[in-house]
């Protein structure tokens, strides 16, 4: 089946297996920052935006894309590098592999919450895991890029 | 020292956050064949016949291989140092299948669809046989895992695959009967532990090719490439000058790659077909059929005297090998040194050990690597006693713990140079405010909240078997290059070690350029694993960047035209004291690429006889709902003596996430089998780790000793901080309740059920 989506501003059309979830076509198109760590929805390193809103693109078929704009960490590069310093400066991409689902998930509570509690930072990320760091050095970093984010534009 | 012991970024940072395609799956070549494996529906089974005819007609499929056609020679997949300890017991693809989920047929196709179409037609008949599968009746069992002839041990680790034993040993200091006999208390009581997975986020995967020289080349995730190449050689039948081995960026390990779990299968596909091959496990391949934590069942006894002088301690632990023995005879004895060197007067000590074959799936090696369960037991039988003798549980470890100067009988007898226990302990009860904690106390809403300690050690590499190679050159422009055997699986080592590098050569740390491991042109190492890239590989890196530092200076002295002994090298120049004479480092380096004069490079070695243990305590504060027994760590406060740390915020984060992973294994994490040896919490749905709903505060606090034999004082991490929260956890469950939980994991319903009971 045809369809066509917008990935990171840009259009494409395809031809595709009504089977193939959003995870396997954009890693087709190059974006390999959508990684997969697990079958069945519960690792959340596979996450994209859908028109802005978070999605687990492992469990979305590339189909119901068709129409849409896709984002990855690919098309975020400048957040990605802005939030992805303060993750550094605390060491909490240990082996980095859940890093692009974790900052896409991050990037879109930030336009989503205003001033997020560290409770609902928590529940807002739970979906993301993380077998390296404890999530501990994540949650500094957020709150640290949180603290800056007000800083500089209150 | 600028850069050692500061909290510097590491240096792939960036590109691990801003998402590049740095891993095994993000290199895998367009025209790669997609490597699938047929696996065993059954635990214990012989192939009858099978059938790969309709299976090969499917278009798209390139190849499919069974146990016909792979070499009749048996290896061990264990990532260890030759002569593996490990017995040679296993093929590529075997007739006699050993756990559900044993591979039974490589198929390789253009696609994964076609792959998996051939997968459904391949027709197999199994003679299927009753598996064996509680690893306590193992020993002697008729049913026998390994009936081959031509099974082999090359270390003799006492192995009998005619009774079903992978490995056995026993060391004693002193007469333990006699003093047992002569304390006034004695604890008893048996504890088992479960098999746990490392669930690092990247699962197994690699790919092959033959590259324009026509080797193997052999892309992998793993984290011992050169023991990679040589596990390869011996499965393939191919000689090592024919392989190369290349590791990426790793989404983490634990211990996981340090077993050769993926790397045959597209490597076999390549040389059978010339083509490009590549496999990714799926994250149910990676449970079932992965290298996990071995299950083991441990009895201990405890003596001591009744003002809480603990005299002796006698271990027994059976653990369970699964189907393979890769790291099952060498895990095992950390379970013993690595628990009974924690308490530094003991008058006696035995441990004695059986490695068991049964059909589950083979253990192999994770983070602690057999320290984690031997700790848990003698932690927690320690802990009982201090109950016995109603004495606070951190009084009786102040007492008994081993202490800086001692030698350490039950640790291969070496010394004890650095060690700050007493003041773990002491940092450790100040933050938790132990003193007004312990016990418990009652909360408004019924919960109860209480506090619980245990210690732990680990080692830092293997004495006397581990290396550790670099190699610094200089380049024009005066900038090095570092390059390293040993592998970053997310650790951060490359970082670590170029700090170490940039210090010792007083140079900016962006002058170091750093490549990881290729086994074409890295120095050997024997990669990643045991705890020893800080401290051995490290001591390599200054030892490396002596010799190189004399070399400039004396290619500085030499260009300057003066003696050799007058000249000084501060990292920028080389010059004379007290003159004008002096020449850049740039200036070396540019000469140093002259056709008249020498490249500048330096390549040393490094292993240490002794293998110094880190320590540390820990301290968990759970709540407690009495109604449901459901518990919470609200709080747990680590203090470490990892000796010099190197990186701090990365050794921060190594605590936590290891205390947090020691927490999953305490409360829920168990690899569970049905009743015909299929593993059956085979997701992330079912397997639970913990996500960060699941963790309260974790506070670190760096007690640091200086180890003099390792590199700026620094001894290992990476292992030691996943072992202290099972046995504090459950200490402080005995201070909630007044129950004893010998059984990991233990659940909500266990708590419930135990304290009802105690009504
Ligand atoms: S890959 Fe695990 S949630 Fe999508
Ligand atoms: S950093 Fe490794 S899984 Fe999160």
């Amino acid at each position: 089946m045809l369809i066509t989506v917008t990935i990171n501003g840009k259009k494409y059309s395809d031809d595709i297996t009504p089977d193939l979830v959003l995870l396997d076509y954009l890693r087709q198109k190059g974006c390999y920052s959508v990684k997969r760590g697990c079958e069945t929805s519960n690792c959340g390193l596979c996450t994209v935006h859908l028109d802005g809103k978070p999605i687990l693109s492992c469990s979305y078929l590339a189909a119901r894309a068709d129409g849409h704009a896709v984002t990855t960490l690919e098309g975020l590069q400048e957040e990605a590098a802005e939030f992805g310093a303060f993750l550094a400066d605390q060491g909490g991409e240990q082996c980095g592999f859940c890093s692009p689902g974790f900052i896409m998930n991050v990037l879109a509570m930030v336009r989503e919450l205003k001033n997020p509690t560290e409770a609902e930072i928590q529940e807002y990320l739970s979906g993301n895991l993380c077998r390296c760091t404890g999530y501990q050095s994540q949650l500094r970093a957020v709150k640290n890029y949180l603290a800056h984010k007000q800083e500089v534009q209150p | 020292m600028s850069f050692v012991n500061a909290p510097i970024r590491k240096k792939d940072a960036m590109s691990l956050v801003t998402g590049k395609p740095v891993y095994t799956g993000d290199m895998i070549p367009q025209n790669a064949l997609v490597v699938k494996l047929l696996r065993s529906p059954h635990a214990n089974a012989d192939i009858e016949s099978i059938n790969t005819a309709a299976a090969m007609k499917v278009p798209g499929v390139c190849c499919i291989l069974t146990w016909e056609d792979v070499p009749d020679a048996r290896f061990t997949t264990a990532g260890q140092t030759y002569p593996e300890p490990s017995p040679y017991d296993r093929l590529i693809l075997d007739r006699h299948l050993r756990c559900s989920g044993d591979p039974v047929a490589i198929v390789a196709a253009e696609n994964e669809a076609a792959a998996d179409k051939a997968l459904r037609l391949i027709k197999v008949q199994y003679h299927v046989m009753e598996p064996l599968l509680d690893f306590t009746k193992a020993l002697d069992n008729p049913i026998l895992v390994h009936p081959e002839e031509n099974f082999h041990a090359l270390c003799p680790v006492g192995a009998d695959n005619k009774r079903n034993l992978c490995s056995t040993d026993c060391f004693t200091v002193g007469d333990v009967e006699q003093v047992l006999d002569s304390c006034d208390v004695v604890v008893e009581r048996t504890f088992n532990t479960k098999a746990n997975s490392q669930a690092m986020m990247e699962t197994f995967r690699t790919f092959s090719y033959i590259d324009e020289y026509g080797r193997l080349t052999v892309v992998s995730s793993t984290q011992v490439p050169f023991h990679a190449r040589r596990i390869l050689s011996n499965a393939l039948q191919i000689p090592k000058s024919k392989i190369r081995v290349v590791k990426p960026r790793i989404g983490g390990g634990f211990g996981a790659k340090q077993s050769v779990v993926s790397e045959i299968f597209p490597a076999i596909v390549t040389l059978k077909t010339g083509r490009a091959a590549s496999i990714i496990y799926t994250r149910e391949e990676s449970m079932t059929n992965g290298s996990p934590r071995h299950q083991m069942q441990m009895k201990v006894r405890v003596g001591a005297n009744r003002d809480g002088v603990i005299r002796a301690i006698d271990l027994y632990a059976l653990s369970n090998a699964g189907a393979y023995g890769d790291h099952g005879p060498t895990t095992i004895g950390l379970v013993g040194h690595k628990s009974l060197s924690l308490y530094g007067g003991l008058e006696a000590a035995r441990f004695a050990c059986d490695v068991v074959y049964t059909n589950t799936m083979g253990g192999g090696a994770y983070r602690g690597y057999g320290a984690t369960q031997g700790i848990f037991a003698v932690e927690s039988a320690v802990s009982e006693m201090a109950a016995k003798l109603n004495m606070d549980p951190c009084v009786i470890r102040e007492k008994n713990m081993v202490a800086q100067g001692q030698t350490m009988p039950t640790y291969y007898n070496e010394p004890c140079n650095s060690c700050t226990l007493d003041k773990c302990m002491a940092k450790a009860k100040e933050m938790m405010d132990w003193d007004n904690k312990y016990p418990r106390r009652v909360l408004e809403n019924g919960h109860i909240r209480s506090v619980g300690v245990a210690m732990a050690m680990q080692g830092s590499g293997i004495s006397g078997v581990d290396i550790g190679s670099v190699e610094i050159r200089l380049n024009d422009e005066g900038f090095y290059t570092l390059l390293l055997g040993c592998t970053d699986m997310g650790t951060g080592c490359d970082t670590i070690l170029s700090q170490m590098a940039a210090d010792c050569l007083d140079c900016d740390l962006d002058r170091i350029a750093v490549r990881g491991v290729d086994t074409d042109f890295s120095p050997y190492d024997t990669g990643s694993y045991a705890s020893s890239t800080t401290y051995v590989t490290g001591m390599a890196v200054v030892k490396t960047c002596q010799v190189l530092r004399e070399k400039i200076r004396k290619a500085g002295a030499s260009m300057l035209q003066v003696p050799e002994e007058s000249a000084e090298f501060d990292g920028k120049r080389v010059f004379v004291p007290g003159t004008e004479k002096e020449i850049s480092l740039e200036k070396i380096g540019y000469a140093s690429y002259e056709g008249h004069n020498r490249c500048l490079s330096a390549s040393e070695s490094h292993s240490s006889p002794i293998s110094p243990p880190p320590f540390m305590v820990g301290m968990a504060e759970i709540d407690l709902d009495p109604e449901t027994g459901k518990v919470e760590v609200v709080d747990y406060v680590g203090a470490v003596d990892c000796g010099t740390v190197i990186n701090t915020n990365l050794a921060r984060v190594q605590t936590e996430g290891g205390i947090v992973q020691g927490i999953g294994m305490a409360l829920y994490e168990d690899v569970q089998y049905s009743h015909s040896g299929k593993m059956e919490n085979r997701s992330f749905l079912q397997y639970k780790i913990p996500s960060r709903l699941d963790v309260g505060k974790i506070r670190i606090e760096f007690e640091s000793s200086y180890e003099p034999t390792g590199p700026f004082g620094a001894k290992s991490i990476g292992e030691l901080v996943i072992n202290t929260p099972a046995p504090a956890i459950m200490n402080a469950l005995y201070n909630a309740t007044g129950c004893f939980f010998d059984s990991l994991p233990v659940r909500s319903e266990d708590i419930f059920f135990a304290m009802e009971e105690k009504k």
